[in-house]
């Protein structure tokens, strides 16, 4: 029984799709990787799980199963408590997702207490133990400053323990190295890692960057412009992947063991090729 | 979002229209005020005195919104008001304009010693409250129509003085100003030629803006009996007058009231919805 | 910058201010028509009386030598005699000051709250039909000034519905056993609820014809704040943690979103002070603003002077609170 079901999901914003007959599964404790490029729709598929899908974005068709509940199926409240109880979020940018006039312990203690009906010590502690486990020095006093006080890097961490706080069953990480320093990256992917282990927690991570899906994911899925165009495992990915789009992607990262090699775009071919397939599935939903 | 779209600029387009329209129907009023007014509005008749209005018990046919406690008919006082007003309106907002705006403009672009000068004179200028401001200006300018436009004037210049400068250095910050300086071109020449069109939008919704402004001020000032010296009506004299016999005869306050109401409204609809069209990004 | 310098400078700017606008009360009125100590005595007064009594007000000297000496004596307290009332001017001042404070702050309280709210439920509502009808009020309440609000509230509650007091600052029959001229506050602290009743009735319909004008621009600067704080990131985690949209508005966006409209909200609360000179005459309220006016009107020097200056203080006293209270509740600027 996957943990998180999408079937058939779409969006669409005005006249503009967004996702295209989107489906896709998360086994629990699985790490599921979203690939694509800028306005693929990868994030948009995290949002319209959590719920936080711009106003202007409608969801249409197909379902989002948590945990056997369909979540189209709850009212707005309990759609809120079961995404507040069971999921979390690592956002990309850890400048503007803490809140500038609170101390960030916390911002970690009060959904616990808030919400979820902890004791004000027992978050405490909690925090305390995570800010710990994140590889943050002197938690104590980390707890009681201010997101400005602290570096992009410390601010990642702590958006890391907050979405473990709670033992969360899903998490989904929105690019949450893209807006980090080089040399930070790669300490905040190998946290996410140990963490997504320490507590089995299925993890459906967002990304551009083929080598983290090689480094963090067991599963992935390849989309442009809202549609699937591959679902398989890193392991088959990395060895052969089936469509060419994918191979044409993975052509284009740079290797390490070739550094002198120039860097080679997609082929225009290709990208026609799948522009076709996309006006192909555009006509025969156009009735729809 | 397309039908989001259509959805606001309709309420704005109604609004452009609404303030407008009711602006254009006072200026024709009160233009044709002698051919229009049922009755000479300084004339008193005791006999007529108190008259309530039309739809009222113990009205006469002459006098459709009214009578005063001396018998003048509150329709026609109403219209022959409105031209003080307008003119008010219409001069001491233009003048206002030029003043404020050029020395706004002067300051924001060339800055240094002259924006200096004039913002610390804004400064001064702020700490006054205006009404004190305006009441002590027509004690040494004496009453009429001119000092009102005077009054007004040096008063509210700062509120375009602020806003153009702040308008002005932002426009200066931008490239096209810096090629125009490396071209070679004078800068007075610059500030008109190039910033002052840009600029210009602001200025227009100020400006209706300040008319609105100017009559309310001639309206405070005819409240406290410091207008024009002369029995000529003004809203704001009837309004005075209209307090003192509020439970006797509430229409010589309440229909003046009302006008006044929708022409400030008016104006100030009219800035906002000008605001609304010269926004190239509608929201 | 150290904190002392800064301090230094905001005074130096202040201390300019005044001077400008002492300098201008001084000159402008100087040009006034009409003999103001002539205008004291009976009308077959002699030569030598009137020019006595223009010695004893300084008024033979030259201008410059009478701004030194006004000066001078302001520096030490003393802010000349009212000509009219023949009583110090400082006094008079202060004694009509507490009431114009009391008015403008109770304005200030009732603008926060129905801005506020306001600004909450057009921000909670947006995208509805509620929240342009909260627009379309706001542009009406925006639009129109203080003083044709004020003429609105005499005729609904002063004729139709004579619920509050139009006149006055108090019942003229009560007996006022009060040390200092700040009614309301000390009616609260001697819990003479009676008479605290019989102000706040009087004072409520000038208050909130002040007011309105202020909840408005509160209320849209507010709304505008609110909704885009909303769009922020932490706001969006905040709702996958689980929190509802009024705890969102509530707790995450409405703290963020008050201290950008702070300064605009400061320096629209000094407009509303300088409101208090008509609508105090409007509702015969003895304040400050209402013997402004009459000494205007009477030609009475000092005490127009005393009272500028006395309104510029209250200006750029809370300006610079303001800009206190700002940097105070900015977490960056508090520990940075």
């Amino acid at each position: 029984m996957s943990f998180l079901t999408i079937n058939n999901l779409s969006a669409h914003i005005g006249k503009r799709k967004i996702l295209r007959d989107v489906s896709l599964s998360v086994q629990a404790g699985e790490v599921c990787g979203l690939v694509g490029e800028s306005g693929a729709g990868k994030s948009m598929i995290g949002k319209a799980v959590l719920g936080t899908l711009p106003r202007a974005i409608i969801a249409t068709g197909g379902e989002i199963i948590l945990d056997g509940e369909n979540l189209q199926d709850l009212t707005p409240t309990q759609r809120r408590q079961v995404i507040g109880a069971k999921t979390a979020l690592i956002p990309q940018d850890p400048l503007t997702a803490l809140n500038p006039s609170r101390r960030v312990g916390a911002q970690i203690t009060n959904r616990l207490v808030d919400i979820l009906g902890w004791s004000k010590s027992a978050a405490q502690h909690r925090a305390l133990d995570l800010l710990g486990e994140v590889q943050i020095n002197d938690p104590e006093r980390v707890m009681l400053c201010y997101p400005h006080e602290l570096s992009g890097g410390m601010r990642q961490r702590l958006l890391i323990a907050a979405a473990f706080a709670a033992e969360p069953r899903l998490i989904i990480a929105d690019e949450p190295t893209t807006a980090l320093d080089v040399t930070v990256q790669k300490q905040i992917l190998r946290l996410i890692k140990e963490m997504q282990n320490r507590y089995g927690t299925a993890l459906l991570f967002v990304t551009h960057d083929l080598g983290v899906v090689a480094k963090v994911c067991q599963s992935l899925l390849v989309l442009y412009e809202g549609m699937v165009l591959e679902r398989t495992t890193v392991q088959d990915f990395f060895t052969g992947p089936l469509h060419p789009y994918s191979r044409a992607l993975l052509e284009t990262t740079p290797k390490y063991t070739d550094p002198t090699g120039s860097l080679t775009p997609i082929p225009p071919q290709i990208l026609d090729a799948v522009r076709a397939e996309i006006v192909a599935y555009d006509q025969a939903h156009a009735h729809v | 979002m397309a039908e989001a779209r259509a959805k606001i600029t309709r309420p704005i387009g109604l609004r452009l229209w609404l303030s407008a329209g009711w602006l254009i129907a006072l200026v024709l009023t009160t233009l044709l005020a002698p051919v229009l007014a049922p009755q000479d509005p300084l004339a008193q008749d005791l006999f007529t005195s108190r008259l309530p209005p039309f739809w009222i018990d113990g009205s006469e046919p002459g006098y459709p919104l009214g009578s005063d406690s001396l018998g003048r008919d509150v329709l026609s006082r109403m219209m022959y008001g409105g031209r003080v007003a307008l003119s008010v309106a219409l001069i001491a907002g233009t003048l206002t304009c030029l003043l404020g705006a050029s020395l706004g403009l002067i300051a924001g672009y060339f800055r240094g010693w002259p924006d200096i000068i004039i913002s610390r004179l804004v400064d001064i200028w702020m700490a006054f409250p205006p009404v004190l401001f305006a009441i002590l200006l027509i004690a040494v300018l004496g009453t009429g129509l001119t000092s009102i436009i005077i009054a007004i004037v040096v008063i509210d210049w700062t509120r375009f003085a602020r806003v153009v400068r702040a308008e002005a250095i932002g426009q200066g910050a931008m490239d096209y100003v810096a090629s125009a300086q490396v071209a070679g071109h004078r800068r007075f020449g610059i500030m008109v030629q190039e910033i002052l069109p840009n600029v210009l939008p602001t200025i227009c919704v100020l400006l209706t803006l300040e008319m609105g402004i100017a009559v309310i001020v001639e309206a405070i000032l005819s409240f406290v009996n410091l207008s024009i010296s002369t029995d000529q009506p003004t809203w704001g004299g009837m309004i005075s007058e209209g307090r003192l016999s509020i439970h006797q005869a509430w229409w010589v306050l309440v229909f003046p009231l009302i006008i006044l109401f929708l022409t400030v409204l008016s104006f100030s609809q009219l800035g906002e919805g000008l605001k609304d069209r010269f926004d190239p990004v509608l929201k | 910058m150290s904190l002392l310098l800064q301090i230094l400078s905001r005074l130096m700017t202040m201390a300019v201010t005044l001077f400008g606008v002492a300098v201008i009360v001084f000159f402008v009125i100087r040009v006034v028509p009409g003999n103001p100590i002539a205008m004291m005595l009976p009308p077959g007064a002699s030569v030598e009386d009137i020019a006595r009594l223009e010695a004893l007000y300084g008024f033979d000297k030259s201008i410059p030598e009478q701004f030194y000496i006004w000066l001078s004596g302001v520096l030490q307290g003393d802010f000349g005699t009212s000509i009219t009332a023949r009583q110090p001017v400082l006094d008079l001042v202060l004694s009509r000051l507490p009431a114009t404070l009391e008015l403008s702050v109770m304005a200030l309280l009732i603008a926060i709250i129905m801005g506020g709210f306001m600004a909450l439920a057009g921000t909670r509502m947006r995208g509805t039909k509620t929240e342009a009808i909260v627009d379309v009020t706001n542009g009406v309440a925006l639009s129109v000034p203080d003083f044709l609000w004020g003429l609105v509230l005499v005729l609904l509650f002063g004729v139709l519905w004579p619920v509050f007091h139009i006149s006055g600052r108090v019942s003229p029959a009560l007996d006022l056993p009060f040390v200092t001229h700040f009614y309301l506050i000390e009616s609260l602290l001697r819990l003479r609820f009676d008479i605290m009743a019989d102000l706040l009735s009087h004072m409520f319909m000038p208050a909130l014809a002040l007011a309105i004008p202020l909840a408005a621009v509160i209320a849209q600067l507010l709304k505008q704040s609110l909704k885009e704080t909303l769009h922020l990131d932490y706001v969006t985690l905040a709702r996958t943690q689980g929190y509802s949209e009024n705890q969102v508005i509530l707790r995450e966006a409405l703290p963020n979103a008050v201290l950008p409209t702070l300064t605009l909200i400061g320096v629209q609360f000094t407009f509303l002070i300088g409101g208090t000179v008509i609508i105090e005459r409007l509702f015969s309220y003895e304040g400050l603003g209402n013997m402004a006016i009459d000494a205007v009107i009477n030609r009475d020097l000092p005490l127009i002077q005393g009272i500028v200056i006395m309104f510029a203080l209250i200006f750029t006293v809370v300006n610079r609170l303001v800009d206190l209270t700002y940097a105070l509740l900015n977490p960056r600027l508090r520990n940075g």
